[in-house]
């Protein structure tokens, strides 16, 4: 490479102008032994982001397994049908328990009524009674 | 995606993440633990990964931002990012000595240059990433890119110039 070139790629790179290629062919330039003297002062800058990109990330990553989201939603699924099970379970239960109560009221008070009704009948028989009796003081 | 399919789509862009981490950051555990939080991240929700079409870029857009609040939260603590690492272990040889001198003082330089500018020349120069890619990966102007890239590189070299008249190499 010509070193009119070079100067003029310099000149361009300070301006931040050049171009990645260009860029590239004064990196690989300035990496050569053989630069004359007045630009070797730019050689260490050049020979710099060279080395710079051979850095290595060595760490190790601890990547932990991931667990499958769809056990999450199961168990959230489970846990509300439970607790729904439970809800409907127990108003079912409270509705059966009204019915056999309202069955048992409903028994009781027939049992009444027709208990009353023996104790009219019986007031009939007393009214005859009471009948007879006015008719015997009547007469005399 | 499993582990190994993620582990190839990470592969070839993790080290471009610790270099960016290490710039802001100098200190060497820091990158590497700022490194290893990000590919953490990116894993927790790789499932939306598959829908980036640029990982990498994201990847990116991530440290830059972990770095810089990292920063923040140093200062914001006025703590001072310690850091062992101003030796360059990569050139050992003996004839290299004086070039390896002149390297380590570029680091020590490239360190001075506010937060912008490093990024800036770390993903041109290092990484000769496009100045499209630049601007959208920090959020500034093609224009401002090349404006900061530009003035990154002569406070560099001007620095070296300096020391190259002083003669402390």
């Amino acid at each position: 490479m010509e070193l009119d070139n070079i100067e003029k790629l310099l000149e361009k790179y300070f301006e931040a102008t050049a171009t990645v290629a260009e860029e590239e062919i004064l990196r690989e330039y300035f990496a050569k032994e053989d630069v004359p003297l007045h630009l070797k002062e730019y050689a260490p800058m050049f020979q710099y982001f060279s080395m710079a990109k051979d850095e290595k990330f060595t760490k190790k990553v601890p990547l932990k397994p991931r667990k499958r989201s769809y056990i999450k939603w199961i168990s959230v699924a489970a846990v509300s049908v439970l607790i729904f099970g439970i809800y409907f379970g127990r108003s079912y239960q409270e509705q059966r328990e009204a019915e056999y109560a309202y069955q048992e009221t409903k028994k009781a008070l027939s049992l009444l009524a027709s208990n009353l009704g023996k104790g009219t009948e019986k007031v009939a028989y007393l009214r005859e009674f009471e009948e007879t009796k006015q008719k015997i003081y009547n007469k005399n | 995606m499993q582990q190994t399919e993620f582990l190839n789509v990470v592969l070839p862009f993790k080290d471009k993440l610790y270099r960016l981490a290490k710039r802001l950051l100098v200190s060497k555990e820091e990158a590497e633990d700022a490194t290893q939080e990000i590919l953490l991240k990116l894993w927790s929700k790789n499932s939306m990964m598959e829908g980036y079409s640029n990982v990498e870029a994201y990847a990116m857009m991530m440290t830059k931002n972990f770095c810089l609040d990292r920063l923040k939260s140093k200062q914001a603590g006025n703590l001072k990012l310690v850091h062992s690492n101003y030796k360059d272990e990569n050139v050992s040889l003996q004839n290299q000595l004086e070039v390896s001198d002149s390297l380590s003082w570029i680091e020590r330089i490239m360190e001075e240059l506010p937060e912008q500018q490093k990024m800036v020349i770390q993903l041109r120069d290092v990484e000769q990433y496009e100045f499209e890619e630049i601007a959208e990966l920090l959020d500034m102007s093609a224009t401002a890119v090349r404006v900061t890239l530009s003035r990154a590189r002569k406070t560099v070299r001007e620095k070296l110039v300096q020391k190259h008249n002083y003669g402390i190499g």
